[in-house]
């Protein structure tokens, strides 16, 4: 495989060449003037401060969902359910921190109370797709996307119910935290850095774990063959519900981070979708743990440059995800071509 | 509530089901040969905008159901042409296809936001729409709910009692006993992931121009019904009418949700609309947890009489895939 090290590199160039060559092909079908949309895309990440800033906003979350589902894919697992771990995670987050809004501790520790409780929400939710799984038989898949519908509807419940804003009680949200619990922040901007510098150190973590411990080997072990890895003495089902706690820990981290860090608040959307799209990044590095900084940073980019469509040139703004996703589509394509040409050589 | 009433929400139930139903039926066939189309809940959103932007661009409410099926076809022949032709993993092209196809479906169906367009009138039929309570119940619908009642019938009839369906049915238990008989297995795929595709592909403009008629892009409400219909072909054991069982158990479910809101004023409408969701975790445990290993040795513990009872009843309820669902298959 080395040796075709520069052929592979050519397959991947023609990947990214066909996705825009389809989304150039969208565009035109959309009646959009395609040179025009990407210009205010990319206007859209890096025009001013405030969009490079609200890109390192939207990228920390993105890493820790991305390195969440590095694990469970290693494990051979779909986390699909990972949607409702961010949103439990926010949930539980809203919740430590709504309990200690007069509390006289100090703000730090408030946050970093919200914060673990965050992680133990996530963990709990992806728990729970663990044991449907395991003791179920319900594949993760499935379980995963039930329970993402359950954390929604729940979130609702409460913005609507017992979180309800004084007077209006709206599915916006819930009233927004006073300042002082705001994840400290760059100046004036939303970014803050001790997002980014969670989402750096798991990532740091996970590209460690995966490589050279112990831990690392079994879970993939696992991931590759179970009855081999069973036969090996591994314990499997205890290291499948591992790799689903930790994923389910860096979701509710990322769920804590959109609630202290971007809305300020719950909102039913709070996972902005990073679950779905950590997935994607995923399989887009090929689970490769070393790729993981540069992809999400590009990804969420990519996202934040697609918000200004409809007020420019009144698009959709779910083109940025239809580049994403046509990437990811013919990355995969053009790798099963390129398998099946020297398959057949 | 009166009688008559009952009766029309229940005609109602009938009606909600018909796209869900098409989903069903299609993933099942899909299924059956042996390939998992996980693009499910984007093909149905990406056909209801489809079929919806075809029928008010023709003005034809035909021609938008071609267009909703073309539509899943080609969804179809994607997810096809990356598992068999390129062998690669059909959950990962499928979710990656499911996600595509949704933002599709918002990017391009932008324009037809709060356009109006061409809705399915009811159509009785003579005669037997007179029949007391059936007559209200089934033969008052439209067009594509009588579809959605005669797919069963269709499927189950060719998965069980016809010659090639017995094909099929060997292709996704076991492709090589099949190769052998002479069945050319990846073709069969083709064709049967292409065709349950194109009629899973119905279920959206089912819904565009008749049970949710219009377009509202993300607002439409359209999402997330793909993975119940996904997990609804799980729960039905791949065959039609078990299937049928349960896309009208969560189209009742559904109805009773929006009836029993005025009873339950603490509850928000939008947690009672997902309430199907958590009962169907509920059932996928109770059709999947007979393969778990604890529960065997947990069986073999129990005393013979009570056993007996528990893995009857586990029986009945189990639903096994077929054996090489998602497996791809070589020739040597």
């Amino acid at each position: 495989m080395k040796k075709f090290n520069w052929l592979n590199f050519g397959f991947q160039i023609g990947a990214i060449i066909l996705a825009l060559l389809f989304t150039t092909a969208v565009l035109l079908l959309a009646g959009a003037p395609p040179l025009q949309a990407y210009l205010s895309v990319i206007k859209g990440m890096v025009g001013s401060m405030d969009d490079i800033t609200n890109v390192l906003s939207a990228w920390a979350p993105l890493l820790l969902t991305t390195c969440g589902v590095l694990l469970t894919f290693a494990a051979g697992l779909w986390n699909i359910g990972i949607e409702g771990q961010i949103m439990a995670g926010a949930i539980f987050t809203t919740g430590a921190l709504r309990l200690m809004l007069n509390s006289s501790l100090p703000t730090g520790w408030i946050l970093v109370i919200g914060f673990l409780a965050g992680l133990v929400g996530g963990a709990i939710w992806a728990a729970l797709a663990g044991v449907l799984k395991i003791f179920g038989g319900v594949n993760e898949i499935f379980g995963g996307l039930g329970l993402n519908f359950v954390a929604t509807a729940f979130a609702l419940y409460l913005i609507i119910g017992p979180w309800a804003r004084p007077g209006i009680a709206s599915t916006s949200g819930t009233l927004m935290f006073p300042q002082k619990l705001w994840l400290p922040a760059m100046g004036n901007y939303a970014f803050s850095p001790w997002a980014l510098g969670l989402g750096i150190l798991v990532v740091i973590l996970v590209f460690f774990l995966l490589r050279g411990t112990h831990f690392g080997l079994r879970l993939k072990a696992v991931g590759k063959n179970v009855k081999a890895a069973f036969l090996m003495g591994v314990p499997t089902w205890q290291y499948s519900m591992m790799a689903f706690l930790i994923c389910g820990a860096f979701a509710g981290l990322a769920g804590a981070i959109q609630v202290t860090s971007v809305y300020h608040r719950l909102t039913p959307a709070i996972s902005s979708g990073y679950g779905f799209l950590g997935l994607l990044v995923a399989m887009l590095i090929n689970y490769q743990a070393l790729w993981a900084a540069p992809v999400t940073l590009f990804f969420a980019a990519l996202n934040i440059g697609g918000i200004q469509l409809p007020i420019i040139l009144k698009l959709d703004s779910s083109l940025s995800g239809v580049l994403q996703e046509t990437l990811v589509l013919f990355v995969l394509l053009v790798e099963g071509a390129r398998q099946n040409l020297f398959r057949k050589r | 509530m009166n009688s008559s009433s009952i009766l029309l929400g229940l005609a109602g139930v009938l009606y909600g089901a018909a796209p869900i139903m098409f989903a069903v039926i299609g993933e099942t066939i899909a299924e059956r040969s042996g390939i998992i189309n996980l693009s499910l809940n984007g093909t149905i959103l990406l056909s209801a905008m489809a079929g919806f932007a075809a029928a008010v661009g023709t003005g034809s409410i035909f021609l938008g159901f071609v267009a909703g099926a073309a539509i899943g076809a080609l969804v179809a022949l994607v997810v096809a042409f990356s598992s068999i032709t390129l062998k690669q993993s059909q959950v990962a092209v499928g979710f990656v296809l499911t996600l595509l196809c949704r933002d599709l479906s918002y990017f391009l169906g932008h324009a037809y936001i709060g356009v109006g367009g061409p809705r399915l009138n009811a159509v009785p039929i003579p005669v037997l729409s007179q029949i007391p309570i059936l007559g209200t119940l089934v033969f008052n619908q439209d067009v594509m709910t009588y579809g959605s009642f005669i797919i069963i019938f269709l499927a189950w009839f060719w998965i069980f009692r016809t010659r090639p369906g017995l094909m099929l049915r060997g292709i996704g238990e076991r492709p090589a006993a099949a190769y052998v008989r002479g069945a050319n297995i990846n073709r069969l795929r083709y064709i049967y992931t292409i065709i349950g595709g194109a009629i899973a592909g119905l279920a959206g403009p089912a819904f565009s121009l008749s049970v949710k008629a219009g377009w509202a892009g993300s607002l439409s409400g359209l999402d997330g019904y793909g993975w119940i219909a996904l997990s609804i072909t799980i729960f039905g054991g791949w065959d039609p009418f078990r299937a049928a069982f349960g896309v009208y158990l969560f189209s009742f479910l559904q109805w009773l949700g929006l009836i029993l809101q005025p009873y339950l004023p603490n509850i928000p409408t939008q947690v009672l609309q997902v309430a199907p969701f958590p009962l169907m975790i509920l059932t996928l445990l109770l059709v999947n947890i007979s393969n778990a290993e604890w529960v065997q040795r947990w069986l073999a513990t129990l005393p013979e009489g009570t056993r007996r009872v528990v893995v009857k009843l586990l029986r009945a309820l189990r639903a096994l895939p077929p054996a090489s669902l998602g497996v791809p298959f070589e020739s040597e």
